[in-house]
């Protein structure tokens, strides 16, 4: 491959791997069976465009299945969001070439809970945190943080350096996480996350979550690890009696002392919530990050269900065309757009593209989310974030009022 | 008054783990908060606009940026070569613990990244030190102070 006999960008591919190999020390290349990336344009910028025209100029083939993750731009909103027309046909373009590339171009974010479930030990490239922490602590497959053009690289030669979570010594539990607290909803997983996560920022801390009273549902988990990887930058978790690689304390930890023990109280959680504060008009409203599953989906629109959202409030919900199409099938997308919630596809609220003028534009200062991983990201956007429970979100979007 | 020091001797130095790109001198900024591309910078005018971060309103152009941790995102891969080719990327991100994405986005980018070092650099260099990074070396040296404020 290095000598070029598969094509430059395949040798262009492995020479990227190659370098960061060689900066964890790798030793070896191991197979993959499984690619998920993400190629925006909000992202990638036009440099980044020109480099995936070059690539699909060049004969840049994806060798295993590669899916993409939620982009910035729905189509069929552009207008109304008052994003950018030439933005989006340069997103266009974008998708246009990945598929050249043989890339499948899913938009979603939740490639987990609907394409594809690695098995125990499965070696796979994928981007976007959240998923890669779900692959790694959920399915115990195994797969580093592999970013656009790593992901990129990944697809073209069939393989990853060995390092990081393809190793077993780094998949063991580096501190204990003693859960006091019985969290119910969503808000409160991703808030009991975000302490966790916080307070350990680092890609090899492990957190090993012990004494949770009740099995936790695969969205609880989804918010859990989104929220874990975005404020700790963490690539795994280990829940006892729940996750794979955690059949015992011991087990987890792998017979490594923990570095500390954290206690995380139900008056913790709530801690987290009283510390948000509104600051003016609370008239945005954000269901995404990650996108939502069709069970969210379908408690959401019962949760909407009779109710309009308040005149000058904007609320969005997002999630992948597979979600959104059973969703409707099933009448809870018609539901929620009765109520006058905005369903968006393939998107992430956070990587809109324009956002910062659609946020001067619509007046919106606060973004309120039941997403703690959301809450954290869209901050760039110069937004007051307030993380709240799913009902409590449905509450404010319907009276404007914050509580 | 005596023959003293070489003038290209570096005034201290600091090692660090891991290393790659290729060697640069240029004005530090070091932070005692961590950084993602994603949420913390404009990505159109190189300043961290994040709402409360320890380095709101730093231009990071042509900079050698210190930060303890990195946070968050995917996105760095992509990051570091659109702002590298807006003209508005550091010269160099040193880094105490990094993941893998900052390292990519670095290497897809051909920008200098460091992990790992011997001391916390608060300990001897400042903000607005000029300071040189040898991934060869794996060092980081300081080559002099800033300029005191007239």
């Amino acid at each position: 491959m290095l000598r070029g006999e598969r094509g430059e960008t395949v040798r262009e591919a492995l020479e990227l791997q190659l370098e960061v190999g060689k900066f964890y020390g790798a030793r070896r290349f191991v197979p993959i069976t499984n690619v998920h990336m993400m190629g925006d344009i909000e992202v990638m910028g036009d440099s980044g465009l020109a480099h995936l025209r070059r690539l699909a100029q060049a004969g840049g083939h994806c060798e295993v299945a590669t899916t993409t993750n939620a982009r910035c731009f729905d189509f069929a909103h552009v207008e109304q969001l008052g994003q950018d027309a030439g933005e989006a046909d340069k997103e266009r373009r974008l998708i246009a070439h990945l598929r050249e590339m043989n890339v499948i171009t899913t938009d979603t974010c939740i490639n987990y809970q609907t394409l594809y479930q690695p098995h125990f030990g499965e070696h796979v490239a994928w981007g976007d945190t959240g998923t890669v922490i779900w692959a790694n602590s959920v399915c115990g497959a195994r797969s580093n943080f592999e970013s656009g053009p790593a992901a990129m690289a990944a697809a073209m030669t069939s393989r990853v350096p060995e390092y990081g979570f393809h190793l077993d010594e780094h998949r063991k539990g580096t501190f204990v996480v003693q859960v006091e607290a019985e969290p119910e909803d969503f808000a409160e997983w991703g808030a009991l996350a975000k302490l966790v996560g916080e307070s350990h920022q680092s890609y090899f801390e492990i957190p090993v979550f012990t004494g949770v009273k009740r099995a936790p549902t695969a969205d609880e988990l989804k918010h859990l690890g989104a929220s874990l990887a975005s404020y700790g930058s963490m690539a795994m978790y280990h829940m006892v009696g729940v996750t794979p690689e955690a059949r015992t304390l011991e087990a987890a930890l792998g017979g490594r002392t923990p570095s500390e023990t954290m206690v995380v109280t139900d008056a913790d959680i709530e801690r987290v919530f009283t510390g948000y504060r509104s600051e003016g008009p609370c008239n945005f409203v954000v269901f995404s990050g990650p996108q939502l599953s069709l069970l969210e989906m379908k408690r959401l629109s019962e949760l909407f269900e009779g109710r309009r959202v308040h005149p000058g409030t904007t609320v969005f919900a997002t999630s992948s065309n597979g979600v959104l199409s059973a969703a409707r099938a099933l009448g809870y997308a018609q539901a929620l757009e009765a109520a006058g919630v905005t369903l968006l596809e393939g998107v992430c609220v956070y990587i809109l593209q324009n956002l910062s003028r659609m946020r001067e534009r619509n007046g919106w200062t606060n973004m309120v989310s039941n997403s703690a991983k959301i809450v954290n990201t869209i901050t760039a956007h110069k937004f007051n974030t307030i993380l709240r429970r799913t009902r409590e979100c449905v509450e404010i979007a319907c009276t404007g009022v914050f509580r | 008054m005596h023959g003293g020091v070489p003038v290209s001797a570096p005034l201290h130095t600091i090692e660090v783990a891991r290393a790659f790109g290729p060697i640069v001198e240029g004005v530090a900024v070091v932070s005692s908060e961590g950084f993602s591309p994603r949420y913390d910078l404009d990505r159109w005018s190189g300043v961290i606009t994040k709402r409360g971060h320890k380095l709101e309103g730093v231009n990071i152009r042509d900079k050698i940026l210190f930060f303890p941790t990195a946070k968050g995102g995917i996105a760095a891969g992509w990051a570091f070569f659109d702002i590298k080719a807006k003209g508005i990327a550091p010269k160099a991100l040193v880094f105490g613990v990094t993941n893998p994405v900052m390292v990519q986005g670095a290497v897809f980018a051909n920008i200098t990244i460091t992990e790992g070092w011997s001391q916390a650099p608060e300990e001897s260099i400042r903000t607005g030190d000029f300071v040189r990074v040898n991934p060869q070396a794996k060092t980081i040296e300081l080559l002099r102070r800033a300029e005191p404020s007239p």
